[in-house]
């Protein structure tokens, strides 16, 4: 509050306050004050919260994915929470490719850490240096020299368990929280 | 004294012209409801059967198109009920690979989700009034706000289906009801006794179904209400401690004052 | 000056930047007299409604789509599946109700203690301004829910300007930005709603400078004379503006809480029809008074002078009446010339005051039926009273009325009352 004593010459010079009476108004003032900063601390909580993810975004938090139509060798994307998944029922071959090594120096990772079942691969198709969508989804595209995906914005190469091997990026591809709800059904997020 | 009575006096008076506006028809009976009051609440079984009776009876002609599959668990449905409770439903699929909306001049169709909007009986208002002689079944979900009485008023239609009296000119295909304006609706009376058999083994009577379907419809247009009121009552307490204790501070501080 | 302060941070920015000293002089030391009532409390009240209301409005915007197809559905997500949308919309709509309740006992109090007059004219046509543009913005804002009632109610009133001559309909055209209220209509109508609470804070800085420069009126009416007479706003009204801050939440929240649609029309529950008129168009609570004064103007009344209709239509007469009885309270400081501010002084006055009070209330209530019978009657002599107390009474008696002795000074009308 102010710092000044400057009302001398008023009607009511603030002064009397402090003779008598002077613990009862302290602690009046201070719980008052309490009061007011508690309900002024809550009033705005739902201010701010309003900008939080609402209920029809959150209802659409997570994707349910029939994968029965999928045969083998081959590869869906998905939207989950406005981001593409890339779903791809793996072949003998690419499974063994994988499980060969742990994947490149940058991010080793074995690929049954990557996977709950392995002929599914479900990771997160942007690419971990700067958030291009790789290519190698489609028959036809460049797959890069591990079979895998191929960001065409700086060149990372992406092995068949979605493991960064060459290029800029960082990490591997993300693997996004999913379970199976079923033998061919999962659910993402 | 004589200044706050003046002030409530003409809070009261200004506002007034906004209560007294001109309410035409029929007084309604009024009904006991659950969720009336301060300490208004949802009955949930109520709301369970009002949705049994919408989903069967209504729904067949009325859209509720602000309501998701998703919101029937607010009712006391579980997550899995509610999921069953979409997948019977059909909703519109969206252009398939081939970018076609329609197979054979028929729409392709899914499954809804609990994320899905209750799938409503027509494509669309021209395909209802087709269906419907002419007449628009007006969408049901806010429905208890969008009229004067709320459930009292969708009860009392409900309700209010009757002989005309006699020299009553009855247009064609339309119906007499005590309480809709002008006496002559559209819709017959959509309630007949026992055309339902609820599943808490309420009997069905036309009122019986009447309230439930009122009660939920009220759900359906102000969802919020029980935490609306929930709230208000803490925050109103909270604001009276308030309000007292910054009475009794200017009272302290004004003392000196002369 | 920036020295009184003890914190060397607040000193270091007040040496540079006076915001601390503007502060202090402003609410905190700033002489107040001591006898103000609880009537003036509604402005600083006014103030924090409309912060109230830019907050709540701001955080709206955020999850509003201003689109034909999307506008009603978009605000039913609201009020369904933003957490607390619900009750920030329902803040924000008993907000705008409550903001008119605070301006008119706001606007009522400077009328009966003569708070416009010299040397407070401009104080006073800058408040006038003020209530203008809440009047637009409501008026826009009403319109963003598309609803039945948002969607006629743009339309009747946007179609009042074709009574422009010429070029009316033209402007009528403008305003829409197309055939009809449409989406462009729409559109701009958000940008406007957006803005002008921003030209309001403005205006509201301006009413403050002008309020600053002569300090406030009291029920006295008498002019503060020196020491004696004032108390420093900081605690004696922060703490008096605070208790009645409260007194007004209990009853703005007890609104929003317990019963939000009480102000409202059911038919604006019902999304935007362009091919059905609901059965009554009626306008919010606040403009009701207006719209009586607006439909008070009959047909045939203009005919009968048979002059008049060549110039002017009985639609464009009444669009004239209506916005002349704003215009109109422009003016009031130099249509009254009493030398008395306060009516507790002028007691012939003080029943005027009452009457116009009275009349004001009972065109809102004109304004809420329909135009009839002995309503419409009734409506015209309202409308005829209106005018007739801010030209001819208030100037009368300026001039004949017998005041009462005016109390010295603001000090020794406490004393007086204390002493009884």
């Amino acid at each position: 509050m102010a710092d000044h004593t400057t009302t001398a010459g008023h009607g009511a010079p603030h002064g009397s306050h402090g003779d008598e009476g002077d613990s009862r108004r302290d602690f009046l003032v201070l719980s008052t004050l309490t009061v007011g900063a508690v309900g002024a601390g809550l009033a705005a909580w739902p201010f701010i919260d309003t900008m939080n993810p609402s209920k029809d975004v959150l209802a659409l938090a997570s994707t349910e994915v029939d994968l029965s139509p999928i045969s083998e060798g081959q590869s869906i994307t998905v939207i989950w929470r406005g981001k593409p998944v890339f779903i791809r029922k793996r072949t003998p071959g690419e499974i063994a490719e994988a499980k060969k090594s742990l994947g490149g120096d940058k991010d080793p990772q074995a690929d049954d850490k990557r996977t709950k079942k392995p002929e599914w691969l479900v990771v997160v198709g942007i690419c971990t240096h700067l958030g291009c969508i790789p290519l190698g989804q489609r028959t036809g595209d460049p797959k890069g020299d591990y079979n895998g995906w191929f960001c065409p914005c700086h060149g990372s190469m992406y092995d068949t368990s979605g493991r960064i091997r060459v290029g800029p990026a960082p990490r591997n591809l993300d693997v996004p929280p999913y379970e199976f709800t079923g033998d061919t059904a999962i659910r993402i997020g | 004294m004589k200044t706050t009575l003046f002030a409530a006096l003409i809070a009261g008076a200004l506002a007034f012209p906004a209560v007294t506006n001109a309410s035409e028809g029929p007084k309604l009976p009024a009904q006991k409801w659950s969720f009336d009051g301060p300490t208004g609440h949802f009955d949930r079984a109520q709301m369970k059967r009002g949705w049994q009776v919408f989903k069967s009876v209504c729904a067949a002609c009325h859209s509720a198109h602000q309501l998701y599959y998703r919101n029937l668990v607010e009712l006391g449905f579980s997550e899995a009920e509610a999921k069953q409770i979409a997948a019977g439903d059909n909703v519109p699929a969206g252009p398939n690979e081939a970018g076609e909306t329609h197979v054979d001049g028929q729409p392709i169709m899914r499954p809804a989700q609990p994320s899905d909007k209750i799938a409503p009986p027509y494509a669309n208002p021209a395909a209802a009034r087709a269906a419907n002689n002419g007449a628009l079944p007006p969408d049901l979900s806010l429905i208890t706000k969008a009229r004067k009485g709320g459930a009292d008023y969708v009860h009392a239609i409900l309700t209010g289906y009757k002989e005309p009296p006699a020299g009553f000119q009855l247009q064609a295909g339309m119906n007499y009801n005590e309480y809709f304006a002008g006496h002559q609706i559209a819709m017959p009376a959509p309630l007949v006794e026992g055309a339902i058999t609820f599943e808490d083994g309420t009997n069905a009577t036309v009122d019986q179904m009447a309230k439930d379907v009122s009660a939920f419809l009220t759900w359906a247009a102000e969802p919020e209400l029980e935490e609306r009121k929930r709230m208000g009552i803490k925050i109103l307490a909270f604001l009276l401690v308030f309000t007292a204790l910054l009475f009794a501070l200017k009272r302290r501080i004004w003392s000196d004052v002369h | 000056m920036s020295s009184e302060f003890k914190n060397p941070v607040i000193r270091w920015i007040d040496h540079r930047l006076p915001v601390f000293t503007m502060m202090e002089h402003s609410a905190v030391t700033y002489p107040t007299p001591k006898n103000l009532n609880y009537w003036w409390n509604f402005g600083s009240l006014a103030g924090i409604v409309l912060v109230v209301m830019i907050l709540s409005g701001i955080f709206l915007a955020m999850n509003y789509t201003p689109h034909t197809s999307l506008a009603f559905d978009s605000v039913e997500r609201i009020m369904r599946d933003v957490n607390y949308g619900w009750l920030l919309r329902y803040l924000h709509m008993n907000g705008a109700s409550m903001f008119f309740v605070v301006v008119y006992i706001h606007i009522f109090r400077g009328m009966y203690y003569g708070s416009y007059k010299d040397p407070r004219e401009l104080l006073w046509i800058i408040g006038v301004l003020i209530f203008l543009t809440m009047m637009a913005t409501a008026f826009v804002g009403y319109t963003l829910p598309w609803g039945q009632m948002s969607f006629w109610g743009a339309t009747v009133i946007t179609n009042l300007f074709s009574v422009v001559p010429i070029v009316g309909d033209y402007i009528v055209q403008w305003l829409w930005g197309g055939f009809s209220v449409d989406n462009p209509t729409l559109n701009r109508f958000f940008a406007l709603h957006y803005l002008l609470p921003f030209v309001i804070f403005a205006l509201v800085a301006l009413h403050l400078v002008a309020l600053h420069q002569h300090k406030s009126n009291n029920p006295t009416g008498v002019e503060i004379k020196g020491d004696r007479d004032t108390i420093p706003f900081h605690p004696y009204y922060t703490v008096k503006d605070a208790f009645g801050l409260g007194v007004f939440l209990l009853i703005y929240l007890g609104f929003t809480f317990f019963a939000p649609n009480f102000f409202g029309e059911p038919d604006n529950y019902v999304a935007a029809n362009p091919l059905v008129t609901p059965a009554h168009i009626v306008p919010e609570w606040y403009f009701l008074p207006f719209y009586a004064m607006l439909r008070s103007v009959p047909d045939n009344f203009i005919d009968a002078w048979g002059i008049l209709p060549i110039i002017i239509s009985a639609k464009a007469a009444g669009v004239c009446i209506m916005f002349g009885s704003i215009i109109l309270l422009m003016f009031l400081p130099w249509l009254d010339t009493s030398k008395v501010r306060s009516a507790n002084f002028r007691p012939v006055y003080k029943w005027a005051f009452w009457l116009f009070l009275f009349n004001y209330i009972l065109l809102g209530y004109i304004g809420g039926q329909p135009p009839e019978g002995a309503m419409l009657t009734i409506g015209r002599v309202s409308t005829f009273w209106y005018f007739f107390h801010l030209l001819v009474v208030v100037p009368f008696l300026g001039k004949y009325e017998r005041t009462l002795p005016l109390p010295e000074s603001i000090s020794a009308a406490v004393m007086a009352k204390e002493s009884k």
